[in-house]
């Protein structure tokens, strides 16, 4: 019961990353959902010093605005200050991070929250985090409830906006035309990015979650030239990646997110190798067998 | 003030190695930061520094002990290899950069963590502290591990001297390097080497994960402060030199403090301060240079106006309400009365019971302005050969920036001329 439920966090949590790296990386903005998910640490702790819970409601708004501000300080940084994007980035985010860091081992005693957990997360303890009603009756494990409601939200998120969030990533100018904000779809995409990176921290960790939030939608973007087919095939792989990283933890007796992360990589240079249309292997011997019918003619 | 000074006089040797250890990784890490941050590859830094993380923990799993040679080398090989694979992916499929790095920077941070955890599951004794890996404890340094680090920030510094012209070169204008017949691509790869190793010995102090801000922030830092690459680098140098003693003190009187973060954090405040305050590039002085110069815009348009009017008038010292003005140009009456008011301030008006008029000063510089302006349009339809109904607008800006010496030239090259384009007299000043 316990891979079951550890399996199923992961799948909840691997898919809502999916979905918005699908944005991120045809936006060419992976880089920022890797800054944000590690600039929202500082939101986290504050957010566990004021409420005490983890898993609150307070701790996914905190850390979705520190998100959404980290945003604002790159592009701020980038436009007022004249600093190219990369760094801009790059200071932002360490910044935040060392931040959460210090905040941390300041308040080693009140908060329950260490260096480890923020890294590679805890997804091994999820089972023993129940919800337990009033009532004494145990509804299951609270992880699974927070990425399941963050799953519906970030979905509710995409089909609503659908055709904005389509409009806004591949043509902006066209999206301005037909009078869609762009910087209002931009800050709500970056909402629900920072809203699944806290959603998913405990589970996976705040650096993991880069990984399942850019490399299936990456290795997706190799297999397939449909957008749709592209969203599809992350959530898929997304599964995939869940149940074979956590048989590989524990065949390894090492970290579940860490086993997952090594088969997203893994998944990522099969579709790099092997992809029907993109792979690098399939192309070359495409090549050469064209070649060969090319010189049978003459 | 009695931990100042104790820590200062550097009495105890654990002070001293951790002081000049920091000091040491911080500066030589800046010093290659500038130019990772010229070729815009910060991101890559932080990609490798990440990427270090399997290739120690291989390291480990081969010694079984932690000997900081085979550590250094193991994260050498994969730090390297993760910019391979990153430069491999984008030019061999539609991935883009970006992209490339995530992937690369937190798969391999995956694969090291699997590792680590695998190894600190194992039950080999000597793997207690492999952790420090991942968010440095300088506060642990010892003397085997300075020689080390010192060696590698030696090799540093002279590379960067030696090759110092090429790697400005290569860092400002590739193709230009190239075109003229520098190895490019040799220069490239010793660059990469460098950041490489620069990431290796850093993150022992820093941590893997943090190690980027100690690249890259200084070299931002600094760039706010100049224009020329060897002060830039003394500059980011001395910054990461600073940051680094900075962390070793909070660590030594706080002990539960970690030193790395607190690096990152005394480099990342030394950025904004110098973001927002440094003189010349820094945000809130080009707010307020920006300020400045539209406020100068508004008073020369408001004087030129009042000219105006005044010519058709006939009468150029007639007191005008804002309404005239604001029927004549469609300003905004609040900037409109700022503008005024500032415009009295200097001298250049003067105001009676809410009228406005020149004086003698002020028509002076309105006249010019105008003489400005139409001076440009005859410039532009005699030299330039655009329609009399295209000039308007391109004088309406350049009319704010002519010097007198350019005003001296124009009028000689047109011939101190008596019309403009639009059949209007041009006004001079005797």
């Amino acid at each position: 019961m316990n891979a079951f439920w550890i399996i199923l966090t992961g799948c909840l949590v691997s898919i809502s990353c999916g979905l918005l790296g699908c944005y991120l990386v045809l936006r060419k903005m992976a880089m920022v959902g890797d800054a944000i998910s590690h600039a929202v640490l500082p939101g986290i702790v504050f957010a566990l010093l004021l409420t005490g819970v983890r898993d609150s409601f307070t701790m996914l708004i905190g850390a979705g605005i520190i998100g959404v501000f980290t945003t604002f300080l790159i592009e701020f940084f980038h436009r007022k200050g004249n600093l190219q994007t990369d760094a801009s980035i790059g200071v932002t985010f360490t910044w935040l991070f060392a931040l959460g860091v210090i905040l941390i081992s300041l308040f080693a005693g009140q908060i329950d929250l260490d260096q480890e957990c923020v890294l590679y997360g805890e997804i091994a303890y999820v089972p023993i985090d129940l919800w337990i009603l009033d009532s004494g009756e145990v509804m299951g494990p609270r992880a699974v409830y927070i990425s399941g409601i963050v799953l519906i939200i970030v979905v509710t998120f995409i089909i609503i906006g659908y055709k904005e969030l389509l409009a806004t990533t591949f043509d902006p100018d066209y999206a301005v035309c037909i009078g869609i904000s762009t910087a209002l779809w931009h800050y709500l995409l970056m909402g629900a990015v920072s809203l699944t990176t806290v959603a998913s921290f405990e589970s996976v960790g705040a650096i993991l979650v880069v990984a399942l939030l850019i490399a299936p939608p990456a290795t997706a973007y190799l297999l397939t030239e449909n957008f749709k087919f592209m969203l599809l095939i992350t959530t898929v792989l997304g599964i995939i990646t869940s149940i074979s990283g956590y048989y590989l933890a524990v065949w390894l007796d090492g970290s579940i997110a860490g086993a997952m992360s090594t088969i997203a990589g893994l998944l990522f240079a099969l579709a790099f190798l092997f992809s029907p249309k993109e792979g690098i292997l399939t192309k070359s011997w495409r090549n050469k067998e064209q070649n060969g019918t090319l010189s049978k003619s003459f | 003030m009695e931990n100042l000074l104790e820590f200062f006089s550097f009495a105890d040797p654990n002070i001293r190695y951790v002081t000049l250890g920091s000091v040491l990784l911080c500066s030589s890490a800046a010093i290659v930061g500038c130019f990772i941050f010229l070729k815009k590859k910060a991101l890559v830094g932080d990609a490798v520094a990440h990427s270090v993380l399997p290739g120690v923990c291989l390291a480990f799993i081969i010694a079984e002990n932690k000997n900081p040679v085979l550590l250094v080398a193991g994260a050498f090989l994969t730090g390297w290899i993760s910019l391979v694979a990153i430069d491999y992916i984008t030019a061999k499929s539609k991935i883009k950069e970006d992209t490339a790095i995530g992937l690369i920077l937190s798969v391999f941070f995956g694969i090291g963590i699997l590792m680590l955890t695998w190894i600190q599951g194992s039950g080999i004794a000597a793997q207690s502290g492999l952790d420090h890996f991942l968010f440095g404890k300088a506060a642990s340094l010892i003397g085997q591990d300075l020689i080390v680090f010192g060696t590698v920030s030696i090799i540093l510094l002279a590379v960067v001297f030696l090759l110092f012209k090429e790697l400005t070169l290569i860092s400002f204008d590739g193709a230009f390097a190239q075109s003229i017949g520098f190895p490019v691509r040799g220069l490239e790869l010793i660059l990469t080497t460098l950041t490489v190793l620069a990431v290796v010995t850093g993150i022992q102090a820093i941590g893997v994960v943090l190690m980027a801000a100690i690249l890259v922030t200084p070299a931002a830092a600094a760039k706010f402060w100049t224009d020329k690459l060897k002060v830039m680098i003394i500059l980011a140098a001395c910054f990461g030199a600073v940051s680094g003693v900075t962390g070793a003190y909070i660590s030594y009187i706080a002990p539960s403090m970690p030193t790395g973060p607190w690096i990152v954090m005394i480099i990342s405040i030394i950025a904004l301060v110098s973001f927002f305050f440094a003189p010349k590039k820094g945000i809130v002085n080009r707010l307020i240079e920006k300020r400045r110069i539209q406020n100068q815009i508004t008073e020369e348009n408001i004087l030129k106006l009042l000219f105006n009017i005044g010519e058709a008038d006939e009468d150029y010292f007639k007191a005008r309400t804002i309404k005239d003005i604001i029927q004549r140009r469609p300003f905004h009456v609040s900037v409109l009365k700022s503008g005024l008011s500032r415009l009295k301030n200097q001298g250049f008006l003067e105001k009676e019971n809410g009228y406005w008029k020149f004086t003698e000063a002020g028509k002076t510089k309105g006249q010019r302005m105008v003489k400005l302006h139409r001076l440009w349009e005859l410039y532009l339809t005699e030299y330039l050969k655009i329609a009399p109904d295209h000039v308007h607008e391109d004088a309406e800006t350049i009319e704010h920036i002519i010097t007198p010496e350019l005003e001296k030239r124009l009028e000689e090259k047109l011939q101190y001329p008596k019309l403009d384009p639009h059949k209007s007299e041009i006004p001079y000043n005797n």
